[in-house]
């Protein structure tokens, strides 16, 4: 809990203006902006690492500041952009450093560092090395490890994942959605990339230039509601795509019909062949999606050459923001559905994908 | 040549030449080790009270200034023609290189690590001590290799305050029985005993920062 705090350095700028956030117990809350928008002085008062001007933080209805600085430091993890780990600790002993400060046993807090590494997708042989010998990403796996070493209630993470590529950052996202769907810790979390709020916050701040809060909601609610211009402007122009993604597949309907077999006879593509689309999807022997045919090149015994379906989506398990995309990107604007063992179980026309889209923002309204 | 070889140290120094070796170890030793362990409280002090370091560093820089002879000199009013009169310079000059080392280098921390630090709780003391000091460990090598080395060559100045000055003594030798061989015998032992402990202090160093070995070894 973020009570009306203030940040005033003695040159006359305000870092945060009148602040308060209602932090939810056991999820991720983002605060995301703009740089200089206040968002990593706001995380460093949580654990007084810089302190507030005027304004109280909470923490279970107590003031952050009754507690001795440095306990309340080793009771919350920290996680920063280039990991900050300690070039001269081996990977097992940076992870054990908090548990070390706490006076634990060498040995049971190197037991726990390795249970740790596992955790965060650290495969066992790196323990004894020293950090220089890690690429970015296993970096911040060590230093996401290490700031969960002592099972901390609160985590702060400031911009972690911003300094690794794209295709690691996804990965460490992945991860740490699902290191918190096990341990369901209260994170904040800083980030100036409102995809990164969007994917992983539970509750999203978005701040605005000088510390001044522009938003508070939900992710799903900040994309179909912006409060203002600024908020929108940040969200970018494909906003209503995105939201896509707060939408399932479930009310999707899909056309059983046009789906052969490879080794189907001219008469079965005959009776498959639907009279919206000259084509049919061909599987393989398991079922699974192969590419388009042109019906009546198959079922007149032609070669059978295959247009390639760009990709599937898996019925209930993906967004009709993927469904959409897979319509789109499909050469005969058709979507291929899958089931979660990869079989084709139907096809959406981009007409059937965007009825889907309407209904659904027609029960979010009503909601 | 009716005065023997290479090694033979005229009857005068009382000694061998494997003697003035150990001498000259001796008196290039104690005033690096002196040096660090006076120098380590200094700048933890410097680190912790930051507007200290200037003027401990100019203070120590008017000593080096000073001629190391004029120094010897001034000491044997107290300390007469010992050893301590040679090893207490050469324990002030191993200060001026010591200190800002240190300093330097725990300073050179990285403001992420720094930072992580902090905020996993450490105190300032701690940080100083299981942070800042092991991460300026290669730093402060590279001064105590500097140290070592000029304190060895300055080691052979002690001869002038009454043959204190060990494998420096042949130096006067060799001009009072006009013998430059002994001269020779002076300058490439105390060469050899400085690449010699150059060479330990580097691998010492590799030896206490396997974390550093990459950075090091460019």
């Amino acid at each position: 809990m973020i009570d009306a705090v203030t940040k005033r350095y003695p040159d006359g700028t305000t870092a945060v203006d009148r602040l308060t956030l209602e932090i939810p117990d056991g999820s991720i809350t983002v605060l995301v902006g703009p740089s200089g928008c206040g968002k990593t002085t706001t995380l460093r008062m949580i654990n007084r690492m810089v302190e507030p001007t005027e304004g109280r933080i909470l923490l279970d209805g107590r003031d952050v500041r009754e507690a001795p600085v440095n306990a309340l430091r080793r009771s919350m993890g920290y996680v920063i952009q280039h990991a900050g780990l300690f070039p001269h600790r081996s990977v097992v002993d940076n992870i054990a450093t908090v548990p070390r400060l706490l006076g634990w046993d060498k040995n049971k807090a190197r037991d726990r560092a390795r249970e740790l590494m596992e955790r965060v997708g650290l495969d066992a042989s790196f323990a004894k090395r020293y950090p220089y010998q890690l690429s970015g990403g296993q970096q911040q796996r060590v230093g996401v490890a290490r700031a969960l070493a002592a099972d901390p209630p609160v985590l702060l993470m400031d911009e972690p994942f911003s300094a690794v590529d794209p295709i690691v950052r996804k990965g460490l996202q992945d991860e740490l959605l699902r290191i918190q769907a096990d341990l369901g810790k209260t994170v904040v979390f800083v980030t100036h990339d409102i995809d990164e709020a969007i994917k992983l916050g539970d509750m999203v701040a978005v701040l605005r230039e000088g510390g001044r809060l522009a938003q508070y909601a939900p992710p799903a609610q900040l994309l179909s509601a912006p409060a203002d211009a600024f908020v929108e402007d940040f969200l970018g122009v494909d906003r209503g795509i995105r939201h896509l993604s707060f939408f399932g597949t479930e009310g999707l309907e899909l056309s059983t019909e046009p789906i052969v077999a490879e080794d189907a006879t001219a008469e079965q593509v005959r009776a498959a062949t639907l009279a919206e689309t000259p084509f049919v999807l061909v599987t393989d022997a398991e079922g699974r999606p192969r590419g388009w045919a042109d019906a009546l090149d198959l079922a007149t015994g032609g070669a059978g050459e295959l247009l390639p379906y760009g990709h599937a989506f898996t019925i209930g398990r993906d967004s009709l923001r993927a469904a959409l995309d897979s319509a789109v990107l499909s050469p005969t604007g058709w979507a291929v559905a899958v089931d979660e063992q990869g079989r084709a179980v139907g096809v959406a026309a981009q007409e059937a994908v965007a009825a889907a889209i309407r209904s659904a923002h027609t029960a979010d309204v009503l909601r | 040549m009716s005065h023997g070889g290479f090694f033979e140290v005229p009857s005068d120094l009382q000694n061998t030449w494997w003697g003035l070796v150990g001498w000259q170890l001796q008196l290039t030793l104690v005033p690096v080790l002196c040096g660090l362990v006076i120098a380590l409280p200094i700048a933890l002090f410097c680190r912790r009270f930051g507007w200290i370091y200037p003027p401990v560093l100019g203070v120590s820089t008017v000593f080096y200034a000073v001629p190391s002879l004029a120094l010897f000199v001034f000491l044997i009013d107290w300390f007469g023609e010992s050893d301590l009169t040679v090893e207490i310079p050469l324990t002030l000059y191993t200060l001026v290189v010591l200190v800002p080392a240190i300093v330097d280098g725990m300073r050179s921390v990285s403001e992420d690590t720094r930072a992580a630090a902090e905020a996993m709780g450490f105190g300032t003391l701690r940080r100083y001590f299981q942070v800042e000091l092991p991460i300026a460990v290669p730093a402060v090598f590279a001064g105590l290799r500097v140290a070592t080395v000029s304190s060895v060559s300055l080691v052979s100045v002690g001869m002038l305050i009454g043959n204190e000055g060990a494998l420096g003594n042949l130096l006067s030798d060799a001009l009072n029985y006009h013998r430059p061989l002994l001269a020779w015998d002076a300058v490439l032992s105390i060469a050899v005993i400085g690449v010699l402990l150059d060479t330990l202090l580097v691998l010492a160093r590799r030896l206490l920062t396997p974390w550093a070995r990459k950075a090091t070894a460019k």
